[in-house]
C-alpha cells in the first residue's frame, strides 16, 4: 500500500510542518485548480517542479517518491488509454503530439497526487483536527475526524488480536477459494464490529460525564494563528494563481513537439 | 511438551520483545507466567502455538519446530485462549460458537456433536446452548470462550489474563477448573499478573522481566522472594507479606497458603484449642 | 445534608425482567471515602451511573425513588449539568481517551464547558501536577500504559473540580503495582482536597484500608453497609462471596482458634503483622 505510505503524517520538524494546515490547504487547493487549467505540457512541469523545494525543506523526500510509485501503476494506465485512444482515432498513426497529450494528462494526475500528498505527509491529525474546529466545520465533524484518527491504530492491534485468536481455533485465512477466503472473514470481522459498537458506547458515556454538549460556545485549548511563514505562502499562492491565470489567457505556451523541432 | 531454545523475538517495529528465553513445560505441568504489563509474557506464549515465530532461536512443540509447521496443526494440541472473550464470539449461538473450531479442525459430525454436549457439560452452560453469546454476561462470556477452545480437548491449555474482570467467586471456579484439567493430565499455562490467584493454585512460577526470564521454581519460594518480585515489579502475595515482616522470629518465610499460616501461627502461638 | 442521599432507588434496564438495583437507601457524606464492592452483577456499576445523570438520561429506562447528588437532582438536571459536580471514572482506560494529546484530553471537559483558554490551561496544569502525569502531557494516550491512562482520566475529571469523584472498577485492566498507584492517588486526592470518593471495587486488599465506610451489595441490593472492619468481620460478607483481604480473614481464622490479638480486625497485612509480632512476643 506504498501509495498510503504517501499519505500517511511524518512527524519532523520543519517549517513546512509548522504552517499553518488552513493556508497550506489552499496553496494544495490552489496547485488542483490550475493543474486542471493548464493543458499543455511546459506549465504542468513547471507547477511539478514549484512542489518539489516544499518536499525537500519538509524532509518527505522518501515518502513523497514512495506516493509516486505508488501512483505510477494509475499514471501508466492514464497514459496507455490515452495515447492508445488518440492512436486508434487517428487511424493508428502515432504523431509525438499524441504523445505529449498524454504525458500531459498523466503528469497532470501525477501533480494532483502529489500535491495532496505533500499535504498529508506534513500536516499531523492534530493540527488537520484543530484546523478543522476552526474553521466553520461544525464541531461534532471535527471531532468525528480526530477521534477516528487517535483509534486507527486501536482497532489495528485489535483487527490482529482477533485474527490471532481465530487462527488459534484453527481457522486458515489463506487456505481455500476466494469466496470461502471471504467467508473466513466473517470470524474476524464479527467480533472487530461487535468491540467497535461497544467501544462507541463507552467513549459516549464518557464523553457525557464529561459535559459534553453543555455550550455551543465551545473554547479550545489551542488556538492556531497566522504568522509570517503562513503570510508568505499565501503571497506565493496568490502570486502562483494570478500568474498562471496570465500565462493561461495571454500567453501561448509552446509544446514540447514544437520546442524540440518534430 | 513445549521446549523454547533462546528464543528471541523482535516486532516489525524494532522493539525487542523476548530476549534470549530458554524453557521447557514438560507434559502435565502447571506452570504460571508472571511478570510486569510489557515484560514479555504474552508475546513469549504465543510461540506456543505458532502464532508468532522466533526472529532467532527454535520453539518446538512436541518435537515438531514451530517454524516448520502451522498454527492450525500445532492449535490441534496447543488451545489458547485469550483475554478478552469478545475477541472470539461471533456465532448464533453458544453451540455453535462451541462447535466453530470442530468444524474447522475436520471433525466428523457425530463426534462434534459429543465434544459439544461435553463442553456445554463442563462448564455449566448447558441451558444457554441455544442462546446467542452476546446476550450472556461477561464471565459467562469468559467460559464460552473456554469452552470452544476445550471443545477439540487440546493437550496444552494456555490461558492469558483468565482472571481480569473477575469477581471472587469467578476466580474460585476458575481455581477449581484449572485442578480439574490437571487431574486430567493437561499441561497447563497461565500468562497472569495475579499473585493472590497464583499463591492459591502454588504453580510453577517462571519470572519474567524486560523479555527475559529472571527467576524459574516453585511457587512457594519465588512468591515470598521479595527481592525478586520487587525486581520484576510484582506485589507479594498478602500471606507473604506478613510472614516478610515476622523477620526475628523462627517462622518460615516461604509461606503463600492461607491454611497453612494458620497451623504454623497456631503452633508458634500456643494456640488453646476449644 | 449529606452529598449524596438516596431514598428507596430502584432501577431497570429498558428491556430487563427485573430491576438492576432495588430499593437503595444510602448517604455520603462531604469528604468522605466509600468502597462499594459486591460479586459481579450487583448492581455496582448501575448505581454508579445514577450519581451523575447517566441514569437516566443517557440509559432511559425506569428510575423509582430519589436521588440528591450535591443538593441537585441527577434526574432533572443534564448530565453535563451533573459533570460539574460529579466526576465519573470508568473501568476501561482507552475508551475514555479520545483526543490525540493528552493534555487536549485532561483540557477536553472544561473546553466543553466554555472555560476561557487561560483558564484552561491553569486547571489542567493543576490536576495533570496531581496525578502525576505532566511530564506525559504532550504524548498520545496510546503511547503510554494502562495505569498512566487511567491517571489521565481521572486528571480530565479533575480539571472541572467536581465535589464528588466516583470510580466504577478503575483498575480492571492493570496490573496489581499500578492499581496500587492509582489507589495512592485516589487517597492523596481525598485527604489533601477534601474530595469525596465512591470507589467501586473487587480489590480488597489493596482499597479497604483507605476506606471510612464500605458498601456491600449482593443481588441489586445493599447488604451490609458500616466501617470496612464492621462490614468484614461479619459472617454475611464472606458468605455473599467478595475478595476479603487474606490478612483479614487469617485473623478471623486464629480468632476461631482461640488466639486473641491485640487490636481491631486487621485490613492489611502491615496491621496483621504487628498484632502478630506482639503475640509472638508476649508467648
Amino acid at each position: 500500500m506504498s501509495v498510503f505510505d504517501g499519505l500517511k503524517f511524518r512527524k519532523v520538524h520543519s517549517p513546512v510542518h509548522d504552517l499553518d494546515p488552513r493556508v497550506k490547504f489552499i496553496f494544495v487547493l490552489s496547485v488542483f485548480v490550475i493543474a486542471i487549467l493548464f493543458d499543455r505540457l511546459l506549465p504542468l512541469i513547471a507547477l511539478f517542479l514549484v512542489q518539489v523545494p516544499f518536499v525537500v525543506v519538509a524532509r518527505v523526500r522518501k515518502e513523497w517518491a514512495r506516493s509516486l510509485r505508488g501512483a505510477s501503476f494509475l499514471a501508466a494506465l492514464i497514459f496507455l488509454s490515452n495515447f492508445l485512444f488518440a492512436w486508434w482515432g487517428a487511424n493508428f498513426k502515432a504523431t509525438p503530439l499524441m504523445v505529449e497529450s498524454a504525458v500531459t494528462l498523466t503528469l497532470r494526475f501525477v501533480v494532483l497526487v502529489q500535491s495532496f500528498s505533500v499535504f498529508f505527509l506534513t500536516t499531523s491529525p492534530d493540527h488537520l483536527g484543530l484546523a478543522l474546529e476552526q474553521t466553520r466545520v461544525p464541531y461534532e465533524f471535527a471531532f468525528a475526524f480526530t477521534t477516528a484518527v487517535r483509534f486507527v491504530p486501536v482497532l489495528a492491534e485489535e483487527a490482529q488480536t482477533i485474527m490471532d485468536a481465530q487462527k488459534a481455533r484453527g481457522l486458515e485465512l489463506e487456505k481455500g477459494s476466494v469466496l470461502k477466503r471471504i467467508r473466513n472473514y466473517v470470524p474476524v470481522l464479527i467480533p472487530l464490529i461487535v468491540s467497535a459498537i461497544r467501544r462507541s458506547l463507552e467513549l459516549a458515556e464518557a464523553m457525557e460525564s464529561r459535559a459534553w454538549g453543555a455550550t455551543k460556545k465551545r473554547t479550545n485549548l489551542y488556538v492556531l494563528e497566522l504568522r509570517k511563514g503562513d503570510a508568505v505562502l499565501l503571497a506565493f499562492t496568490i502570486g502562483l494563481i494570478v500568474v498562471s491565470v496570465y500565462v493561461r489567457l495571454y500567453v501561448q505556451a509552446p509544446t514540447v513537439t514544437q520546442l524540440l523541432g518534430l | 511438551m513445549i521446549e523454547a531454545e533462546n528464543v528471541h523475538f523482535s516486532y516489525p517495529n524494532g522493539i525487542e520483545a523476548v530476549k534470549g528465553v530458554s524453557l521447557t513445560v514438560q507434559d502435565g505441568e502447571f506452570v504460571a507466567i508472571m511478570g510486569q504489563n510489557g515484560a514479555g509474557k504474552t508475546t513469549l506464549v504465543k510461540h506456543f502455538n505458532g502464532l508468532l515465530k522466533p526472529t532467532s532461536g527454535v520453539v518446538r512443540v512436541d518435537g515438531v519446530e514451530t517454524t516448520k509447521t502451522t498454527v492450525a496443526s500445532l492449535a490441534r494440541n496447543v488451545g489458547f485462549v485469550f483475554q478478552n472473550p469478545d475477541h472470539q464470539l461471533f456465532s448464533e449461538t453458544v453451540e455453535e460458537e462451541i462447535a466453530f473450531a470442530l468444524k474447522n479442525f475436520g471433525f466428523e459430525r457425530d463426534v462434534m456433536q459429543k465434544r459439544v454436549d461435553w463442553a456445554l457439560k463442563l462448564l455449566g452452560l448447558e441451558k444457554y446452548r441455544k442462546t446467542s453469546p452476546f446476550l450472556l454476561s461477561g464471565g459467562e462470556r469468559k467460559r464460552v470462550a473456554l469452552a470452544s477452545v476445550l471443545a477439540w480437548d487440546p493437550k496444552i491449555l494456555i490461558l492469558d489474563e483468565p482472571t481480569i474482570g473477575q469477581d471472587h467467586e469467578q476466580k474460585e471456579k476458575l481455581r477449581q477448573f484449572i485442578i480439574q484439567m490437571q487431574t486430567q493430565k493437561r499441561t497447563i499455562i497461565i500468562v497472569t499478573h495475579d499473585v493472590e490467584f497464583v499463591a492459591e493454585c502454588n504453580p510453577r512460577v517462571v519470572l519474567m522481566k524486560e523479555g527475559k526470564i529472571i527467576a524459574d521454581g516453585e511457587g512457594k519460594n519465588i512468591l515470598t522472594s521479595a527481592e525478586t518480585l520487587t525486581d520484576a515489579s510484582i506485589v507479594l502475595p498478602q500471606v507473604a507479606q506478613v510472614f516478610q515482616q515476622l523477620s526475628n522470629s523462627t517462622l518460615p518465610k516461604n509461606i503463600i497458603d492461607i491454611y497453612e499460616a494458620k497451623v504454623l501461627l497456631c503452633k508458634a502461638l500456643e494456640c488453646k484449642r476449644r | 445534608m449529606p452529598l449524596v442521599e438516596t431514598k428507596n432507588l430502584t432501577y431497570t434496564y429498558v428491556g430487563a425482567v427485573s430491576p438492576s438495583i432495588k430499593n437503595i437507601n444510602i448517604e455520603v457524606e462531604k469528604g468522605e471515602f466509600v468502597l462499594v464492592t459486591g460479586p459481579s452483577g450487583c448492581g455496582k456499576t448501575t448505581l454508579c451511573r445514577c450519581f451523575n445523570g447517566l441514569i437516566p438520561h443517557f440509559y432511559q429506562g425506569t428510575l423509582n425513588g430519589e436521588i440528591t447528588v450535591a443538593g441537585l437532582k441527577p434526574t432533572e438536571q443534564p448530565t453535563y449539568d451533573m459533570a460539574k459536580h460529579v466526576g465519573l471514572v470508568f473501568q476501561n482506560p482507552e475508551n475514555q481517551l479520545f483526543a490525540l494529546s493528552i493534555e487536549k484530553d485532561v483540557a477536553f471537559g472544561l473546553e466543553n464547558l466554555g472555560y476561557p483558554r487561560a483558564e484552561i490551561r491553569r486547571r489542567i496544569d493543576w490536576a495533570m501536577k496531581l496525578t502525576g502525569i505532566y511530564e506525559l502531557r504532550e504524548k498520545s494516550p496510546h503511547e503510554v500504559s494502562g495505569g498512566q491512562q487511567q491517571r489521565v482520566a481521572i486528571a480530565s475529571v479533575l480539571a472541572m473540580q467536581p465535589e464528588i469523584l466516583v470510580l466504577d472498577e478503575p483498575t480492571s485492566f492493570l496490573d496489581p503495582l499500578s492499581a496500587e498507584r492509582i489507589f495512592e492517588v485516589i487517597r492523596s486526592l481525598n485527604k489533601t482536597l477534601g474530595l469525596t470518593v465512591i470507589l467501586v471495587e473487587h480489590r480488597l486488599d489493596l482499597t479497604a484500608k483507605y476506606a471510612d465506610r464500605m458498601i456491600l451489595m449482593d443481588e441489586g441490593e445493599v447488604k451490609l453497609q458500616g466501617s470496612p472492619r464492621e462490614v468484614l468481620s461479619r459472617e454475611e460478607a464472606r458468605l455473599i462471596g467478595v475478595g476479603i483481604p487474606k490478612a483479614t480473614l487469617l485473623y478471623q481464622m486464629l480468632s476461631k482458634e482461640g488466639v486473641k490479638l491485640d487490636g481491631p480486625i486487621p485490613l492489611s497485612s502491615d496491621e496483621l503483622a504487628t498484632q502478630l509480632k506482639e503475640a509472638l512476643e508476649r508467648v
